[in-house]
């Protein structure tokens, strides 16, 4: 038994003949200026440049992590001037001047920020892929003051995936933080 | 003090807190090169034209490599197959210009910048002569044939050859059921997207290129073995690590194209390459396949089973012949006398499937469990009841083999108590809660317990602390961990001084993580070399001058606090970093192979049992589906850590929660391609998704599978779950739903 296939028109145009012209001039790489995890840090970035890319590729920062490049999944999570935002899908020269805080820049002098500990204590990952954009939307979960219960923090924690199914050790690693 | 068994936290913890762990494509270095893949567009067919003139003339690109250009590579088909291989012909990444599937890798882009090379990448201009597709399951389910035999059937036998006559015993049977499953395709997605980082060494020996690997892949000497075999580099050209892995669930347990394209690029433009997949990409290489089963039971009235015929057909792609065991587990579970089992494939033009968490055993499950469900409302049976009532000592499906444990009755037990089982309605659609339907359900799960041959080192440092390592890998699963708590524990050393390494080709060689053998193969090997460390430290203990070991055996020492001790006078004691100095100042080292007696194990069968009870509720007018609550309890020997190990069964139940609601890789046939390659459109759960999960671990006491014990925990999480939850949707509903995933739309039509 056979299915009869339909040729894709999409395909059939796109190998007809390409009609974009010639490539585009390249975007100019500009200075850009951000605090990052309290310190002063200017790069040399070419406009379109995810603030992603800049961290991992241009700064050396690589605990934040890509796991889809589209605002899908919240690995890339970062606190921005303290809101967290999916930095995947922000251009870093949008954010000259401002107060970026990744996972490398929580722990302090003092030791690790309570919600390291937390996920520690909990086993609240495995692979380990997720958790510093867990860890950061968590501690932009807690700016923002919203979540009380389990139930909220379910749900407000929910834009973050974790592949390996750490759920209910985050939600305990993450009401303990906020219970304290 | 004995680590074995406490709940240690994670040794890696701190570092994956706080970003320091690296991962394949994190690792920087000076004049990095970065490569972005084209991926093709149909499913079949022919490249006719290439052309990345527009590519190459865009600053910053380096090169573009194609099919038309890429530098030579071996000839033979062995020498691409990987230790995972299938039976065939292992696909070629750029060998020419035919397209076996679609999203098929066509060119690398090389530029000096990601940016670029991705926007380059949009540049590159394909043109096709297209062929017919197949990628339908169901309509070539006529083309299903036996699959080759290969060094596949060593980890995954065939089903046995039928017994006894079960059409005739289903005929005759007074209760029979019969069932019909399909399952969708469904794709690994670990959150670490598949990448390399080739670092271009230089030349160093005798002028021959030297590169250090960082792949991402559940073998590092599966993807040394590969590049060499490929580009004919030698043992000391190429050094694969993979330190840390953002989750596996069988991705990486073939090398994937990637890792060939960043080599190919970093030898031939002596540069060091990064090469990255994309979300989308994720979707071009391995997967669950499709399958479709059909179950039949029989039983008499008072629920022996007197029947039993599970078939099942899979996809695999027109190269290779990709099998799981899928059926065999139904005549592990239950001892019928009447008995066909019997597992066929169908090639299609799709990339080979690859083994996905618990692959074949939670697609059989599912389908034998759920048709035992349905059994036992026709008996009017309790459905734990007709389980144990059919419950098998002993497993034909290799010989009458009795198990060397098991304690699935316990996990019956114990899950029913925790669930509340015992004040369950049998009637279907008879609770209510608010406007919701509740359902309780239940399924047993079986998974392998395999023991492999592996290697490991162990060393004691100039300043007295241990170093243990194997070319493993720990894709999550806590393998650092466990493997520091049985280091300790061996040589008597607190844990603080006890560091364990892995995922790295400089170390004593290991198989890859997967199948849930990590931890009894990797821990008897540490367990040996602890052991034979600890022999070492002894003899030159006792060569010492005037040593109060003098008179002394191997026997009557133990070691303990980080001294070695006479049993029977714990006054006469040395320090093991006492023992370096007698080295003459040198640490001491020890590498060792465990191999399990295979005298001892293979007159029994090896596995880990489970059962799992669910509770869901059904909203009607929306067709939705939530666990609310869920109790698994494992039946898996020693458990060596609770804390790693509980999050592994959840992970696992999370796993089953997914499959059987949620995961569904939705195949467009007229494009031959997978629509929903995305983390948005291919559902997986979130945190919002996911409640009451309780983990149960039964004791079990195994001497056959290894000496420590241990059974693993990868799969059997996974396995009862899509099949209790089935289950319960039923005893909400009054509906039999026996596709997966169960969706909404199967929920209200
Ligand atoms: S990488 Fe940004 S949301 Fe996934
Ligand atoms: S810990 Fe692996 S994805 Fe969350």
């Amino acid at each position: 038994m056979s299915v009869k296939t339909l040729t894709p028109p999409a395909v059939q145009l796109a190998a007809k003949a390409d009609t974009r012209g010639p490539a585009r001039p390249m975007p100019k790489p500009g200075m850009v200026t951000f605090r990052i995890n309290g310190e002063s840090k200017t790069l040399s970035i070419a406009p379109w440049t995810t603030l992603l890319d800049a961290l991992r590729e241009y700064a050396n920062l690589t605990g934040t992590k890509k796991g889809c490049d589209h605002g899908q999944c919240g690995a890339c999570t970062v606190l921005v001037n303290g809101t967290r935002i999916n930095s995947c899908l922000t251009l870093a020269v949008m954010h000259d001047d401002h107060e970026i805080t990744t996972i490398e820049g929580l722990a302090n002098e003092g030791g690790l920020h309570p919600l390291q500990t937390a996920f520690i204590n909990h086993d609240a990952f495995q692979c380990g892929y997720c958790t510093p954009g867990q860890i950061c939307s968590a501690v932009g979960l807690m700016n923002e003051g919203q979540a009380k219960t389990e139930a909220d923090v379910r749900e407000l924690m929910s834009g973050n995936i974790c592949r390996c199914g750490a759920y209910p050790h985050i939600v305990d690693a993450v009401m303990e933080a906020i219970k304290k | 003090m004995t680590y074995i068994g406490q709940p240690v936290k994670r040794v890696d913890g701190y570092d994956k807190v706080t970003g320091k762990a690296k991962y394949a494509a994190e690792f920087n270095v000076p004049g990095l090169t970065y490569g972005y893949v084209v991926s093709g567009t149909i499913a079949k067919g022919k490249i006719t034209r290439i052309d990345s003139s527009r590519a190459l003339a865009v600053p910053g690109v380096i090169q573009v490599f194609t099919h038309e250009n890429r530098p030579h590579t071996a000839w033979f088909d062995i020498n691409y197959k990987d230790l995972d291989a299938p039976p065939g012909s292992p696909f070629r990444p750029l060998h020419d210009a035919q397209i076996k599937y679609s999203g098929q890798p066509v060119a690398l882009v090389v530029a000096e910048t990601f940016e670029v090379a991705r926007y380059a990448a949009s540049l590159v201009v394909v043109e096709y002569n297209e062929e017919a597709h197949e990628t339908s399951l169901e309509a070539n389910l006529d083309e299903a044939r036996d699959p080759k035999s290969g060094m596949a059937d060593l980890l995954k036998p065939k089903p046995p050859k039928p017994r006894g006559h079960a059409d005739k015993a289903l005929a005759a049977a007074p209760v029979s059921v019969q069932t019909h499953h399909v399952h969708g395709p469904q794709h690994h997605n670990p959150m670490e997207m598949f990448g390399t980082t080739v670092v271009y060494d230089g030349e160093q020996k005798k002028g021959k290129p030297h590169f250090t690997i960082y792949d991402k892949t559940q073998g590092a000497p599966s993807s040394q073995l590969y590049v060499k075999q490929i580009f004919g580099f030698s043992s000391d050209q190429v050094r694969v690590i993979s330190p840390y892995v953002g989750g596996g669930f069988g991705s990486g347990l073939r090398p994937q194209y990637q890792l060939f394209l960043a080599v190919m690029a970093a030898k031939e433009l002596k540069r060091s390459v990064r090469v990255t997949l994309t979300r989308q990409q994720m979707f071009t290489f391995g997967h669950r396949p499709e399958t479709v089963q059909d179950v039949a039971l029989g039983a008499s009235a008072d629920g022996t089973i007197t029947a039993l015929k599970h078939r099942a057909v899979g996809a695999t792609s027109q190269f290779e012949d990709y099998t799981e065991v899928v059926v065999n587990w139904s005549g592990m579970l239950y001892d019928v006398p009447d008995t066909t089992l019997e597992y066929q494939i169908t090639p299609l033009d799709l990339y080979s499937p690859l083994d996905m968490r618990a692959p074949g055993g939670v697609t059989g499950d599912h389908a034998i469990e759920t048709a035992m469900d349905a059994l036992a409302y026709e008996l009017k049976m309790d459905p734990v009841e007709l389980r144990l009532k059919n419950y098998s000592e002993k497993d034909w499906t290799v010989g009458d083999k009795p198990y060397s444990s098991k304690e699935l009755r316990e996990c019956f037990r114990q899950g029913a108590e925790r669930f509340g089982w015992e004040n369950r309605n049998p009637e279907p659609r008879a609770t209510k809660r608010g406007n919701v339907l509740v359902g309780w359900g239940m399924a047993t799960g079986i998974w392998d317990a395999n023991t492999l041959p592996a290697r490991a080192e162990a060393v004691l440092t100039v300043n007295g602390k241990l170093r243990v390592s194997s070319a493993t890998a720990d894709i999550g699963t806590g393998t650092y961990t466990i493997m520091t708590q049985i280091a300790a524990d061996t040589l008597g050393m607190p844990i603080d001084d006890v560091i364990f390494k892995l995922g790295d080709t400089d170390m004593p060689l290991a198989p890859f993580q997967g199948g849930s053998f990590t931890a009894a193969t990797i821990g008897s090997a540490v367990k040996q070399v602890c052991t034979d460390l600890g022999k070492k430290l002894f003899k030159l203990a006792q060569k010492s001058k005037g040593s109060p070991f003098y008179d002394a055996d191997y026997d009557e020492v133990r070691f303990a606090d980080g001294h070695m001790r006479l049993k029977k006078d714990p006054s006469v004691t040395m320090p093991l970093i006492d023992m370096v100095a007698l080295n003459g100042g040198r640490s001491v080292s020890e590498t060792s192979t465990s191999i399990v007696n295979p005298l001892k194990t293979s007159n029994y069968s090896r596995h880990t049992h489970s059962a799992a009870f669910v509770e869901v509720e059904v909203d009607e007018d929306l067709g939705t589906v939530t666990v609310t609550r869920a109790v698994s309890a494992i039946a898996a020997g020693r458990i060596l850590n609770p804390r790693t190990a509980r999050s592994q069964i959840i992970g696992g139940m999370v796993w089953g929660i997914s499959s059987a609601l949620q995961e569904d890789s939705k195949m467009d046939h007229r494009y031959g391609r997978f629509m929903n390659h995305n983390l948005a459109e291919y559902h997986v759960p979130v945190n919002a998704d996911i409640h009451d999960l309780d983990v149960i671990f039964v004791e079990e006491h195994d001497e056959i599978v290894n000496p420590l014990g241990v059974k693993g925990l990868g799969e059997i999480g996974l396995v009862a779950m899509p099949a209790a939850i089935a289950n319960a949707v039923w005893h909400a509903t009054g509906k039999r739903i026996y596709d997966l995933p169960i969706t909404l739309d199967r929920v209200l039509y």
